[in-house]
């Protein structure tokens, strides 16, 4: 018998005898969240920071001011060209490591958590998300969500390859407690909530 | 690992150092403080309990036909899905996986099961170098030590042992004790790594039966660096790691880091659902006693744990004994759980290193019953014979004594006696009571003796 077949019969005869039923998630969504306001708060909390834009014109002019645009930018917002690198999407992910900045767009955001949702086909590519120095998605303030279980409403069973939340830059407090930004990833998130 | 010394030795050892312990019990009490005002900001915490609850209660009571579930829709996503019975076979299974691709080097990402299994120790005796990516779990692997906690795996060591591995492995400053700097050093160190392994590990999570997908969370991005820039990325997860649909990660992705750090949620909920092009994603299902554990009723609930680390941060015991003293991947009360399903015989001390206060169940997000646990299994333990002759002998000597008041009366009397006038007798370090403790003032009389006299008399007072 394969290891699989051996599992699983032992599963069968140690699983209890009735099947459990699964619960009803409705009553977990009550909310009176201010959604954009608590997702501003919890954004600052956890290290992230947020500018409030009309368009991407004013994104551009909030890079060109506080990025160094000598050095590598890239984006998958063709609204964003004018400083940023477009073409990178069949580059070999390693050669993203030297990026000084990312530029992406979100799904939506949870206000609970200031969590973004992107999938892989708003990455370029799956590492884009974690390998540059510095870290900006775009996120239109009417697509905030309140909780975690309207977000899953929202994806529903959108398909991709990769998703994932991302809340905050990369961060660690492995030694001693002392909470340090910029781990592995990025060293720093900047949202552009959008009107 | 040690593991030829009980967990109350190695308690004892580290409880040599005041300073350090009152430390180490501090900053897990902070830690444990930051889930209070975390949980108390959502005001259904409860209902959110109970929910992951029963849908845990659930999964536990389908998991045979979850798992056919899971793996079919994972290969369905292009997922090779492999099944391994033990930890030997787990371990053989991922290296066969880095055989078949001729890699010698891989990154790895935090899974508690690979300790469990011993992976490292496999691979490395096999020519393969691993190399920890998590910033702790990086840290404790330099030392040759494991991991003591399995969200915090260097919550054992200050700032300055830190700085002294570093300095002594990664050519750091000697002497800078700043974590800003520490993290830097690291950050560089780790970049290389992650930017030239061909092969990634990472442990899982959550996975989702309706989707074939996987979750895995992480603060620092080291799983997502290492499975993003590598070939080929090995995920291994106990098949307990199941969860019915996409939905149900909503409750949890809520409980788990509020519950772990504090934290709303970890910096990156990653969602592998398939490989990228020309690359491959491999899972393996691993059972290594799970099985066991689902069968035994009274502690079946252990398998709903999500791995948080809440029941450690607020354990008394663990807090002052530390994470190495309970010899076992996975420490404190969860640990002390599921150790003894894995190896009766060596783990029988784990169930007796709690207070059984209740706060860990208290504190469980999934609401396992921990410490009525930890209670069943001494009885179990003692049952089976798994605990020291000499408290086995104790307890039968003291079941003779109070079951028979003449004896009774006679050990009272020879007690006091002894406690009185022979105080050496008692006062040693052979008396295991003694040992932490003050002995009480002796009364005159024991209370038999006092009701003799007194206890008539009193009863007709009453009555009249």
């Amino acid at each position: 018998m394969s290891s699989k077949e051996a599992i699983l019969q032992k599963i069968k005869q140690n699983q209890p005898k009735e099947v459990n039923e699964l619960p009803n998630l409705e009553p977990l969504k009550e909310t009176n969240l201010d959604v954009l306001d608590q997702y501003k708060t919890v954004l600052k909390s956890i290290g992230g920071d947020f500018v409030e834009v009309s368009n991407y014109v004013e994104i551009i002019d909030f890079v060109r001011q506080n990025f160094d645009t000598n050095k590598r930018i890239l984006t998958t917002l063709t609204e964003l060209s004018e400083v940023a690198n477009l073409d990178w999407s069949d580059d070999d992910p390693h050669s993203l490591e030297d990026a000084e900045l990312i530029l992406v767009k979100a799904h939506f955001g949870v206000a609970e958590n200031s969590a973004l949702w992107v999938t892989d086909d708003l990455m370029g590519q799956r590492v884009s998300t974690f390998i540059p120095q510095y870290l900006a998605i775009a996120v239109n303030k009417n697509d905030i969500v309140a909780k975690m279980h309207h977000a899953y409403d929202r994806i529903g069973n959108q398909e991709y390859g990769f998703g994932t939340f991302i809340a905050g830059p990369s961060k660690t407090a492995d030694i001693e407690q002392s909470l340090v930004l910029g781990a592995h990833g990025a060293r720093g998130l900047t949202v552009f909530l959008m009107d | 690992m040690k593991n030829n010394i009980s967990h109350s030795e190695a308690a004892e050892i580290f409880n040599k150092d005041v300073e350090r312990v009152n430390w180490h019990d501090e900053t897990l009490w902070f830690v444990r403080e930051k889930r209070d005002r975390s949980a108390h900001q959502i005001p259904e915490w409860e209902l959110l309990r109970e929910t992951a609850s029963q849908i845990k209660l659930n999964v536990l009571s389908n998991i045979h036909d979850y798992l056919v579930e899971f793996e079919a829709n994972a290969q369905k996503n292009g997922i090779i899905v492999h099944w391994a019975a033990n930890a030997e076979e787990h371990n053989v299974i991922v290296h066969s996986i880095l055989e078949k691709h001729n890699v010698k080097q891989m990154v790895k990402s935090k899974s508690m099961l690979t300790e469990e299994c011993h992976l490292n120790d496999y691979l490395t005796e096999r020519g393969i170098d691993v190399i920890d990516s998590d910033l702790g779990e990086r840290i404790v692997q330099l030392r040759k030590e494991p991991p003591s906690h399995i969200v915090l795996p260097a919550i054992h060591l200050k700032k300055e042992d830190v700085s002294e591995t570093f300095y002594e492995h990664l050519g750091t400053e000697k002497g800078n004790i700043d974590p800003q700097y520490l993290t830097e050093s690291a950050r560089h160190h780790l970049r290389d790594i992650f930017l030239t392994r061909k092969a990634a590990l990472t442990g899982v999570n959550f996975a989702v039966a309706e989707t074939g997908e996987f979750v895995v969370c992480t603060n620092e991005g080291n799983a997502d660096m290492g499975a993003h820039l590598a070939d080929v990325h090995i995920a291994c997860m106990g098949f307990e790691k199941l969860i019915p649909q996409r939905k149900h990660l909503g409750v949890f992705l809520r409980l788990l880091a509020r519950s772990a750090t504090g934290q709303p949620i970890t910096t990156f909920s990653s969602h592998f659902k398939k490989p990228r092009e020309g690359k491959e994603i491999h899972i393996v299902i691993v059972d290594n006693g799970r099985s066991v554990q689902l069968g035994r009723e009274d502690f079946r609930n252990s398998l709903k744990c999500i791995r948080c680390g809440a029941c450690m941060n607020t354990c008394p015991v663990y807090r002052r004994s530390g994470g190495h003293s309970y010899h076992n991947a996975v420490a404190g009360p969860i640990g002390s759980i599921l150790a003894p399903n894995l190896d009766m015989k060596k783990n029988a001390d784990l169930p007796f290193a709690s207070t059984l206060c209740g706060s860990c169940t208290n504190v469980c997000p999934v609401k396992i019953d921990i410490h009525d646990q930890l209670y069943k299994w001494r009885q179990v333990l003692v049952q089976e014979g798994y605990t020291p002759k000499v408290k086995t002998i104790a307890m039968k000597t003291m079941a003779t004594v109070l079951a028979n008041p003449m004896v009774f009366d006679i050990a009272g009397k020879t007690g006091r006696f002894a406690m009185k006038n022979l105080s050496g007798l008692v006062n040693n370090k052979l008396n295991k009571w003694y040992d932490q403790r003050e002995m009480p003032e002796v009364p005159e009389e024991s209370f038999r003796e006092w009701y003799k006299k007194n206890g008539k008399a009193t009863k007709r007072k009453n009555d009249e």
